[in-house]
């Protein structure tokens, strides 16, 4: 009884150890598949305005991105995989037959298919290269944008869109591609899931625009994006005549190092989740440790008589080091079996909520498992180390007296 | 096989200093069959734990097969009791959950004998006290009279040149005890030394020299050991009529 107790309050600490470090993991996995859906190691660049004044050009000047510094970028740094530029306009009319929804138009390039993990469903495409050179009007949907014109796919009236004609501000437009459904967590104008991409040179003439909302730049390496950052501060500033050490001038956002910064965040999650699973798996190493003692306590004549028999101090710690770390290797076995399971359970539930893809799904890790073994072992030698002292420590003539 | 000198035993219970022993001279020699006896606190038991090297005594020389035990450490005490002696108690101490087939082994494994010898042995001693059929009983299925048997089958594992019995027939009834007593002599027959405690005159009689110890001495004095035996019978003799 005493003993199945105890062994409950391991598999307890065993299961809030993992269960813990596990969904933290799943968190944190979910996080990053977020994070990938904005695109993954990106640079997102916006023009701001002077604030120093530079070469007799007063501040305050704005500056304005037109499409050729998207080449004079590629041109000048070619430690850059992509770039990209793109316009954009809210609340555009879309309609398909009787619907019409309100939602925003995006002018992009081909290389924002793999820059902004915006990747087609089967049976689609995204815009490519012709596209652009012909001012073709061709739009690729995000999937939730599909979800509205033609209905969930399965449901009742849903056609196919690839193919379809669509009227985007008064223009028909071909629907070329519709987005596969990701999690987009960091966005900066909108989510994807409800935005129609169009080829940039189709958005130029239709909306007459010439000023670039936002640059997206894509180093070849993570570790290139400062080198990047200090190089688009220097062509930029002798493109436009500011100040390189206007900071104002340019604004930037590092995906990359806000990664970075939330990889640190997770990681002390992680840190502090194991330690609440540690404490509770040492309170329950306090149990083993003093049913050990109730048990040295209790075979004290034992002791003595296998220390008459001719047992050294090591034989009989060793007995009773062998106990608790029996103990704890069946309550941790015990909780990890249970653990594992709850994930698979956890994992085999198809995910319906918002809510329960945001919390992500538990998954239990190998160095995870490592851990929880590690101290389970450290608990389990520990908690048996003083009983077992203090039952090689019986005197053999006081035990056998009273008996 | 035992020769002890000016053997002193102090307890220190902090408060007080009890002399247990106080200035014993003891020699045994091997194939002797020896009793003591004495009243309760007279050092019997501690004479005994000095003799099994479970304890030390606070002074004097104790050579047991004509090796000094003096200044040797916890380790090589316990070897000398794994090799040379075989211990019975009066409460028989077998291990209450292991059978009496393990209980004859436990011995043999701290003295590190091979699996296999270790179980041959341990199965042909429980035949010699004829328990051969009760080899995977547990001591609570047994009866006192058995599991003192199992206990001497135990003792005599690492084929012990001496064997030590505190009151090996105290819990048992007349019938049994006597059968146990048997047992010792059959043992002595083969040549191992035995030395017994007892409270029991009848038990002592058997043996081949009674040892009388008093206040922690040993008396020589027969008269002395029978005027306390009388009056040991008396008071039993009370004890009954109340």
């Amino acid at each position: 009884m005493r003993i199945s107790l105890t062994i409950m309050a391991i598999i307890w600490g065993t299961l809030s150890i993992t269960m813990l470090l596990a969904f933290g993991e799943g968190l944190k996995r979910q996080l990053e598949k977020n994070r990938r859906g904005l695109g993954d190691g990106i640079l997102i660049v916006w023009s701001g305005q002077t604030e120093k004044p530079y070469r007799g050009l007063p501040r305050g000047r704005p500056i304005w991105f037109k499409r050729d510094v998207i080449d004079y970028i590629r041109d000048q740094i070619p430690e850059l995989e992509a770039v990209g530029g793109e316009y954009m306009n809210w609340g555009r009319e879309i309609t398909y037959g009787e619907k019409t929804i309100s939602e925003k138009v995006n002018g992009v390039l081909p290389d924002y298919e793999f820059m902004r993990s915006l990747y087609p469903m089967p049976g689609g495409r995204f815009l490519n290269k012709l596209d652009i050179e012909r001012k073709r009007r061709v739009v690729f949907i995000g999937n939730q944008l599909r979800d509205e014109l033609f209905g969930e796919p399965g449901s009742p009236g849903y056609t196919d869109p690839v193919g379809k004609m669509i009227t985007i501000s008064g223009i028909q437009f071909t629907v070329i591609g519709v987005m596969q459904k990701k999690q987009q967590m960091g966005m900066y104008s909108g989510p994807d899931w409800s935005t129609a991409f169009i080829p940039i040179t189709t958005f130029e003439t239709m909306y007459n625009r010439r000023t670039l909302n936002n640059l997206v730049l894509k180093p070849k390496g993570v570790s290139q994006a400062e080198f990047i950052k200090d190089r688009l501060y220097q062509i930029l500033s002798s493109k436009y005549q500011f100040d390189p050490a206007d900071k104002r001038a340019l604004s930037i956002w590092d995906v990359i190092e806000s990664a970075r910064t939330m990889n640190k965040v997770m990681v002390g999650m992680q840190i502090f989740f194991g330690i609440i699973g540690g404490l509770t798996l040492i309170v329950a190493g306090v149990g083993v440790a003093n049913i050990m003692y109730v048990a040295v306590r209790e075979r004290t004549a034992e002791i003595g008589v296998k220390m008459a028999m001719g047992a050294k101090r090591g034989q009989v710690m060793a007995q009773f080091m062998l106990e608790a770390l029996l103990i704890s290797a069946i309550g941790g076995g015990l909780g990890l079996f249970i653990s594992f399971a709850i994930a698979a359970a956890l994992g085999a539930i198809p995910v319906q909520s918002e809510a329960m893809e945001w919390l992500g799904k538990p998954t239990i890790s190998v160095p995870i498992a490592l851990v929880t073994i590690a101290v389970l072992t450290m608990i389990g030698l520990i908690s048996g180390y003083f009983p077992a002292r203090k039952a090689a420590s019986v005197n053999p003539v006081e035990s056998l007296r009273y008996e | 096989m035992i020769k002890m000198r000016g053997i002193r035993k102090v307890y220190d219970t902090g408060r007080i200093e009890v002399e247990a022993l106080k200035d014993v001279d003891l020699d045994i020699k091997g194939g002797e069959f020896v009793s003591i006896v004495g009243p309760s606190g007279s050092g019997k038991s501690t004479l005994m734990n000095i003799a099994g090297c479970l304890d030390v005594p606070s002074e004097g020389t104790y050579e047991l097969d004509g090796e000094s035990v003096e200044g040797l450490s916890m380790s090589q005490l316990a070897d000398i009791r794994n090799r040379k002696i075989g211990f019975v108690f009066q409460a028989f101490n077998l291990l209450p959950y292991a059978t009496a087939f393990e209980n004859v082994e436990l011995p043999m494994m701290f003295g590190k004998v091979p699996a296999r010898e270790r179980r041959k042995r341990a199965r042909e001693l429980l035949e010699r006290v004829n328990l051969g059929d009760r080899l995977d009983h547990r001591p609570a299925e047994l009866s006192g009279g058995e599991m003192q048997r199992v206990a001497i089958a135990r003792s005599l594992a690492m084929k012990p040149k001496l064997i030590l019995a505190d009151e090996p027939t105290g819990n048992l009834d007349s019938k049994s005890g006597a059968a146990i007593v048997d047992l010792f002599e059959e043992l002595w027959k083969s040549g191992t030394t035995i030395l017994l405690i007892t409270h029991d005159s009848t038990v002592a009689t058997r043996t081949n020299r009674v040892v009388y110890l008093k206040d922690g001495m040993v008396r020589s004095q027969a008269r002395e050991m029978a005027a306390d035996m009388k009056a040991l019978k008396e008071r039993k003799r009370l004890d009954t009529m109340q």
